[in-house]
């Protein structure tokens, strides 16, 4: 029997490289300015299977990605970088999903592939809230081990985990089945491998291949393992009531932009006699000194 | 019931810090919509804990105290959790957002199907009106965070499933005690009723928890670096200038992500919240994430090349230059003027 890995990856946009551009006029978030990426942490995620892959004999990674139908292309990075296979989880009726009906909506597709073993980033950049991970893992009924730095050792019934905390470091074991998350003082994610880039270049979604000009049929056919599928709410055989925003017990009230008070500030510059001005300033007012 | 309660986390017998903050905020909470204060402290070896807690104003404190439930393990945790809240029906539950709060939180709320919000920065009672159904609700917990980056605030509610649940990081909410004198009733949950062989699934092996080495919090002096200081050799200059002013160094996330300084000096959303009487931010753009962790310092003043960095908005001095010119000269000033 192989060991059955999913790694539960997001594609985000780069929110830690806001340029000045990511603002529109009105204040609102410009989302095409913000490149779209693999969430950092579930990017180090993936190097934790794939360690776990190069010690145990016959594992596979399946990558399990909820979003847009743009979002395949973090199944073909994974694919690059050494994941077995995965699966594409999209539909209109998801779109506005809090974190609890994101986790339930996961955890129906995790239910589906029925792992030993469940690996995700702690937290995604764009909502830095760490919640999915230890929701999916109640929905599921397993142990989670949260801020994995490491895998230190597994087998198919067992794994011994370090884990980082904020201030010091634990280290556990827990039987399987069981989700962690990993924490991003962990390994740095493996380099695409070029064999892997060759032989998954044309790896398409189900969506993708109805869009293309170029008939992939004969392809398809004689590589199966190109053809990337999607897992619809139907496919999940998911309660609606429990999807988007139905599902969804959290609801924005408000979204403000930023702006920040303005204060009446001096401006200075390098000349020494500026310097000296503020330091003065600083300690005839007691602030230092 | 319908209560605030607050799950107070235990280290070395201790209830942290982070805890009495949030049953400082549960306390005004509840005080304004008149309802009771409630902690919850699980661990072992309990006897006496009330003391720490009871003079933060907590009118019912629950117990469960147990061989097996420290440290902290999520399952039994979240099992005792889980019971006394389908029991007691709070109306607002509050977290500290520390990897125990954020581990245990999210389970919580998944398991009642109820809404958690992380790392809120400010958190009020207000009303909402429906807008399709014109439903109104008194009294709903405003959960308000920084979100995409830093770039919006949203304000979060929940407005049908309760508890209201809640997390919030180390220094967010101000520390204060309500009486001293002030005494809850105590409650000890039957934990053998609850606890089963199949929550210690996980096993500590080992344990190495250090007492927090720095603490930028209770500094009146920060100089603060961003990725803008550009290395670990330059960040040596703004140590040098925080240990002649008697402050401490502090750091954007930027700069803790590159790898110049420890995550303990984060300040903002994501590390710790500072009131000093001086910030001095070095090579700091000012993202609101950042902002929100510094912006009711005493003093502010900022040293950037951008002449247009949003953090020159809310300084009360503006510099604009390099930080490897400007420190030096600040150092030579100090000394030559202080003895």
């Amino acid at each position: 029997m192989s060991f059955k890995i999913v790694v539960l990856a997001k594609q985000v946009p780069d929110t830690r490289n806001v340029g000045k551009d990511a603002m529109k006029a009105d204040g609102t978030v410009n989302r095409g300015a913000l490149p779209a990426i693999f969430n950092p942490e579930d990017l180090q995620a993936l190097e934790q299977a794939l360690m776990v892959k190069d010690q145990v004999e016959d594992a596979e990674i399946i990558i399990l990605t909820m979003g847009p139908p743009r979002a395949v292309e973090i199944i073909r990075e994974a694919l690059y970088r050494g994941a077995t296979s995965g699966y594409l989880i999209t539909d209109r009726k998801f779109a506005g999903s809090d974190t609890l009906a994101t986790s339930y909506t996961l955890a129906l597709a995790v239910k589906k592939i029925q792992p030993h073993l469940v690996i995700a980033g702690r937290q995604a950049i764009d909502g830095d809230t760490a919640q999915v991970g230890p929701q999916i893992a109640q929905k599921l009924g397993i142990p989670q081990v949260t801020y994995t730095e490491q895998i230190l050792d597994v087998n198919l019934d067992e794994l011994k985990i370090r884990r980082r905390l904020e201030r010091g470091v634990e280290v556990v074991k827990c039987k399987t089945p069981l989700l962690i998350t990993v924490h991003s003082s962990a390994a740095e994610c493996r380099p695409r491998n070029a064999k892997l880039l060759m032989k998954y270049k044309h790896a398409r979604s189900v969506s993708e291949l109805q869009e293309e000009s170029k008939d992939y049929t004969e392809m398809m056919t004689n590589k199966p393992y190109l053809r990337l599928e999607e897992w619809s709410v139907a496919d999940l055989g998911a309660d609606e009531e429990a999807l988007g925003l139905s599902g969804s017990p959290t609801k924005v009230k408000k979204i403000e932009n930023v702006v920040l008070a303005k204060k009446e500030s001096v401006n200075l510059t390098t000349e020494d006699k500026d310097i000296d001005y503020l330091m003065k300033e600083l300690i005839d007012s007691h602030v230092i000194g | 019931m319908n209560n605030i309660v607050v799950y107070c986390e235990i280290e070395d017998g201790q209830v942290a810090e982070v805890s009495l903050e949030l049953l400082t905020k549960g306390r005004k909470l509840a005080n304004e919509i008149d309802r009771k204060l409630e902690a919850v402290v699980i661990g072992h070896n309990l006897n006496g804990i009330e003391e720490q807690v009871f003079p933060y104003g907590v009118d019912v404190l629950h117990v469960a105290d147990n061989s097996r439930l420290y440290p902290f393990l999520t399952l039994p945790h979240t099992e005792i959790l889980v019971n006394l809240f389908q029991k007691e029906k709070p109306d607002v539950a509050l977290f500290g957002a520390t990897s125990v709060g954020r581990d245990l939180a999210p389970r919580i709320a998944s398991s009642l199907k109820c809404g958690l919000t992380a790392d809120c920065t400010s958190l009020i009672f207000g009303d909402h009106t429906e807008n399709k159904t014109k439903k109104e609700y008194k009294n709903l917990l405003y959960q308000i965070r920084p979100a995409f980056g830093g770039n919006i605030i949203a304000t979060i509610i929940n407005p049908e499933t309760r508890p209201q649940m809640a997390t919030v990081r180390e220094g967010v909410m101000k520390k204060e005690v309500f009486n001293t004198s002030h005494k809850g009733e105590i409650k000890h949950i039957k934990v053998d009723t609850i606890l089963r062989d199949e929550h210690m699934a996980v096993e500590i092996l080992e344990r190495h928890i250090e007492k927090q080495k720095v603490n930028i919090k209770n500094s009146q002096i920060i100089i603060s670096g961003g990725y803008g200081v550009g290395s670990k050799e330059n960040f040596d200059l703004l140590f040098e200038l925080a240990e002649l002013l008697g402050g401490e160094v502090g750091a954007s996330r930027a700069a803790v992500d590159a790898g110049f300084v420890d995550h303990a000096r984060q300040v903002g959303q994501t590390g710790v919240t500072v009131r000093p009487k001086l910030y001095i931010a070095c090579g700091i753009s000012g993202a609101v994430q950042h902002t929100a962790g510094m912006n009711e310092s005493s003093k502010i003043i900022s040293i950037n090349n951008d002449p247009k960095a949003p953090i020159n908005q809310i300084a009360d001095f503006n510099i604009t230059g390099n930080v490897e010119d400007i420190i030096p000269k600040m150092i030579k000033f100090y000394k030559k003027n202080i003895k």
